[in-house]
């Protein structure tokens, strides 16, 4: 086989951006990466609700979470479904400049009075056109179980120094103040990103993540240092963990403060009848730099693409209106408690008190991110970062080194 | 094909004998169509991915030619690279040094005409039934640091998986755990094939079971050695899923093949870079393989 | 068959004479210490197996380390076997208060097995059976007659077994992409039977060395061809080598998660191994439920090495002594 029936071999695929999609309003697929009991079933319900709606017909393809995301490139390569779930951000952006997704403004004529001005921009491109619609969002933040904090007095740290002092204080106590697990990795992501928008603000951190300045600079060595102080009272062994063995700990009380997602909350879900769920609560992680506040939060937001390859983008288009709708929304913020509906016309009547609050920090941040994973280039992200951040949280010393790599590393990935 | 014969022992120097045509045409389908079949799978996309190492693409987007530069940065500026050869070479070294001879000895022992000598068999088969996936998982249960069953009845609390100056060999007693049944039943088939004869001719010398062991039935398996060989090479350069199950082959787990698919597969896609360690591990196996398989042939050509 | 097993005894195979000479030449030519008649009975009392002290210890060995490989195994049917209520609010390591198979109820509605199981015997069957129809062919070749490119071919084949598969997946699936079978389990059990090949090429080629060259120069005698050959006399004494494949290659293609994940895109259409992912949230994980979905996987391959054990043992023998 010569080299060029090679190149042939591996060149087919792909496809520059722009071009259109067509208008069909046949019967289409949804590719669903929602495996589990609940938000399957909500999923379902979405979908029947639409099919009921509209007459058109909707079969879902249902893959697991993990292998859809491996998959996500052979996938829309390959023979996609017309709409499928995906992530916001630089993940989104991604496949929009490839032009592996259809361009849905026209979607958002219609929906775009049902979100604030954040949510379309999370959802717009580098070319200006919108190609996302949001279903749900979670924000990352410090939880705690109030009856903890209740019977050993301590107050919602508010300073980076108050919450050094009750960790201190936990410590003492037997506590492990800071619940922390990231053998899968990302985990420690949403401790960098939270540090690096308290240190040294949201532009700085937007800047950093495209690559635009360098991981050896003074600014991401503080955040490293003020990391390092931390780690004293980081549980033990995290690199060994996995997030829900780490939520049991909070769950039991032997931990004290963990800084996650809201998702946490389904190991409370069933957990002591449904009070453990009560008892749960969480603070935005506290002011470090007086000049940036509180005013940033991870909040990253999932919902739905159109691929670019639809026959049937009528249909598609249809379904994404719909999926935008406050009716929707609310099927699916309903079935699962740890997520939060971004439509700002939803009936927010079921809420938990968990989820009022998260559409209520949420609501007053001035900035919101999506994640380093999402925020990123996910090749940088994942094989640079992952790693990286372990070998700090293992020899925390070492960090310079650390650092010279991953920069060396960027500028390697960051080139095309 | 031309000196295509029958084979004959070549002691007896039997003249060549002429196939019709249809005989000939027919042997060369029957090898063809197999040869065929992994020239397209299997080493057309191997040639592929030599290609794909010297080129930067993200499989989208056009591919670029950019020579020897992945090869460079994996060497320099990849930190995992080389933690991920030594775990691959670690990983082959204990199967073929501890988990090898391990399964040896249990054939041994299994092939002594013992009572009951099915049901050890097949409990310590059952393991190489599994999958690697399932092995990961089914340890998982036994290492997790708070609520593992190791921990938890020892008292201690050490990090299994999580300390990567030992996690590494936790989960080589997990694939040995399953390695061993395999080489045990690979041996015993050996151990079975033979002549019971000779073995008594050696004890009535006088030798003792290791001597004979040693001596007389160790050499005699020499053809299952080299099953049992290529085996344990397999399986130490194609370790992938139970380091993958436990965590992504991250944090003192690396290998090669973890860091091929972390590269390629979802969204990384750093394909050109992702290949080119592709082609280290093909370039390693080919290596070993290829001098093995040389030696193996060439003296069983000329028994 | 029998012919194969009784190769040792055989005069006219060179291979075992040679081995029988080093028996030979290392019996009398060893410095063994003590060679005396006396101790000849031994090997006769050793085929009888009676209870010795010996073998007391032996057995006694043999039980603790199968109780000790069979701990992990037990763990996750005992973690499968018990409510995940319990276990999370008592840890994993304590006394059961209630054991039952709701577990498995749920895993297997929940993951919708049944249907899961069925995927994987549509790619594992095919696959299995083209390949050893196919490696048999190619091995018969290879063994019976000899040629130019005779090891070469072996080696081609062999080699291409060794290759770690994320070595090929890119390229292959593109491969897929533009032959149109990405996404079909057509196209999985092509690829399987591609890379599988190697290995049963290997193992069948070295049985059918072993089979008697006569056998071959008979059939010709007869007139017959050689396609007869193949499929009338040495196929049908290669069948304990294909039985002991079988059982090998069903198991492997069994449980292979990579290919169906990279080269199949429908939920619909993934093998069981994929279910057990399925039944592991994004965000919450019921170690039980996964426990008792991963015993459930695993029952088909145990149940046919249990059930085919007899040859598979058999089939390697020959395979490995000629």
């Amino acid at each position: 086989m010569g080299l060029s029936a090679l190149a042939a071999l591996t060149a087919c695929g792909g496809g520059g951006g722009g071009a259109s999609v067509s208008e069909g309003t046949g019967d289409i697929t949804f590719g669903s990466n929602q495996s589990d009991a609940v938000p399957k079933a909500a999923y379902q319900k979405i979908i029947d609700g639409f099919v009921k709606e509209s007459g058109s017909k909707v079969s879902i393809n249902t893959v697991d979470h993990n292998t859809f995301q491996e998959q996500i490139n052979s996938y829309l390569q390959g023979d996609p479904d017309d709409v499928f779930s995906w992530f916001s951000g630089y993940r989104m952006r991604f496949f929009a400049d490839q032009g592996l997704a259809g361009d849905i403004s026209s979607v958002w004529d219609t929906i775009g009075k049902n979100f604030s001005e954040s949510f379309k921009a999370a959802a717009t491109a580098s070319d200006g056109k919108q190609y996302f619609v949001p279903l749900s969002y979670y924000p990352w933040a410090v939880f705690y179980r109030k009856s903890v904090f209740e019977d050993k007095g301590y107050e919602v740290p508010t300073t980076l120094d108050q919450m050094t002092e009750i960790s201190t204080d936990m410590l003492k106590e037997g506590l492990d103040p800071i619940a922390f697990g990231d053998k899968d990795g990302w985990p420690a992501m949403g401790t960098f990103d939270i540090l690096n928008m308290r240190i040294n603000g949201y532009d700085y951190h937007t800047k950093l993540l495209a690559g635009e300045d360098s991981w050896e600079s003074d600014q991401v060595k503080e955040v490293f240092n003020t990391w390092t102080k931390l780690l004293p009272y980081h549980q033990k062994g995290g690199l060994g963990r996995d997030w829900q063995e780490t939520a049991q700990g909070l769950l039991q009380k032997k931990s004290g403060m963990y800084l996650l997602g809201m998702f946490v909350s389904q190991q409370f879900q069933d957990a002591e009848g449904g009070d453990a769920l009560k008892d749960l609560d969480f603070f935005t992680f506290p002011e470090i730099n007086p000049d940036y506040g509180t005013d940033s939060i991870d909040a990253p937001i999932d919902g739905f693409m159109m691929s670019a390859k639809t026959q049937n983008g009528g249909t598609a288009k249809k379904l994404l209106e719909y999926l935008g709708s406050a009716e929707a929304e609310k099927i699916n913020a309903d079935a699962d408690k740890g997520l939060v509906g971004p439509a700002s016309n939803m009936d927010t009547s079921n809420y938990t008190d968990l989820q009022k609050k998260a559409a209520e920090v949420v609501g007053k941040a001035k900035n919101i991110a999506q994640f380093m994973d999402r925020d990123t280039r996910p090749d940088f992200a994942s094989t640079v970062m992952i790693p990286s951040i372990q070998a700090f949280i293992k020899n925390p010393k070492d960090i310079n080194n650390i650092l010279k790599d991953v920069e060396a590393q960027k500028k390697a990935i960051f080139v095309g | 094909m031309s000196t295509l014969t029958q084979k004959t022992r070549p002691a007896k120097a039997r003249k060549v004998r002429r196939y019709s045509t249809t005989d000939r045409v027919v042997l060369a389908l029957m090898l063809g169509i197999p040869a065929l079949v992994v020239l397209a799978f299997v080493w057309g996309p191997a040639l592929g991915s030599v290609f794909l190492s010297f080129t930067r693409w993200n499989g989208v987007t056009a591919i670029q030619p950019v020579g020897f530069q992945n090869y460079e940065q994996i060497a320099t500026i990849y930190p995992p690279f080389w933690p991920a050869l030594l775990n691959n070479v670690i990983w082959l070294l204990v199967l073929a040094l501890v988990a090898t001879p391990l399964g040896l000895f249990l054939a041994v022992l299994l092939d002594k005409n013992i009572r009951g000598t099915r049901i050890y068999q097949s409990v310590f088969y059952l393991p190489v039934v599994l999958s690697l996936a399932l092995v990961g998982f089914i340890w998982t249960l036994l290492y997790s640091q708070n609520q593992g069953l190791i921990n938890q009845l020892s008292g201690a609390h050490v990090n299994w998986l999580g300390n990567s100056d030992i996690n590494i060999w936790a989960v080589l007693v997990a694939a040995s755990w399953r390695h061993v049944g395999y080489i045990m039943v690979l041996y015993l088939a050996g151990l079975k094939g033979v002549d019971p004869s000779i073995k008594e001719a050696a004890s009535i010398d006088g030798a003792n079971q290791r001597q004979t062991f040693f001596r007389v039935v160790f050499p005699v398996l020499k053809p299952i050695n080299v099953i049992v060989l290529v085996v344990t090479v397999i399986e130490g350069l194609r370790a992938f899923d139970i380091v993958y199950i436990i965590n992504k082959g991250t944090n003192g787990l690396e290998l090669l093949s973890v860091l091929i698919t972390n590269n390629i597969i979802g969204e990384a896609s750093r394909i050109g870079f992702g290949s080119a360690i592709a082609v280290i591990l093909l370039v390693i196996s080919l290596v070993f393989i290829v001098t093995y398989l040389v030696q193996t042939f060439r003296k069983e050509d000329a028994r | 068959m029998s012919a194969a097993t009784l190769t040792p005894g055989e005069p006219d195979s060179a291979r075992d004479g040679a081995a029988a000479g080093t028996a030979g030449a290392a019996t009398p030519g060893a410095p063994l210490p003590g060679s005396r008649p006396s101790r000849g009975g031994d090997g006769g009392a050793d085929r009888k197996a009676p209870l010795r002290p010996g073998r007391v210890i032996l057995h006694v060995s043999l039980i603790l380390w199968g109780a000790i490989w069979l701990v992990p195994l037990a763990w996750a049917v005992y973690t499968s076997l018990r409510p995940y209520a319990e276990t999370a609010e008592k840890g994993y390591v304590s006394l059961p208060d209630t054991l039952n198979f709701d577990n498995y109820v749920a895993a297997w509605t929940q993951a919708d097995l049944p249907h899961y199981f069925l995927n994987s015997l549509y790619i594992a069957v095919p696959a299995v059976v083209v390949v050893l129809f196919m490696s048999s062919m190619a091995a018969f070749v290879l063994a019976r007659f000899s040629f130019k490119l005779n090891l070469a071919m072996l080696m081609f084949f062999t080699a291409a077994n060794l290759l770690p598969q994320q070595v090929i997946i890119t390229p292959l699936y593109r491969m897929f992409l533009s032959l149109d079978i990405y996404n079909t389990q057509f196209g999985v059990v092509l690829i399987n039977v591609a890379f599988q090949m190697g290995f049963c090429v290997f193992v069948l080629s070295n049985f059918m060395k072993a089979l008697p060259d006569e056998l071959g120069e008979a059939a010709q005698v007869d007139g017959a061809g050689v396609w007869r050959q193949y499929y009338q006399i040495v196929l049908p004494l290669t069948r304990p080598a294909l039985a002991a494949l079988a059982t090998l290659e069903f198991a492997w293609i069994y449980n292979d998660f990579f290919w169906a994940l990279v080269l199949l895109r429908d939920g619909d259409a993934m093998p069981v191994t994929s279910a057990l992912n399925n039944l592991k949230g994004a965000f919450f994980t019921d170690n039980n439920l996964v426990a008792a979905g991963a015993v459930m996987i695993a029952l088909p391959t145990v149940v046919m090495f249990l059930a085919l054990q007899k040859h598979f043992v058999a089939g390697l023998t020959l395979g490995s002594n000629k």
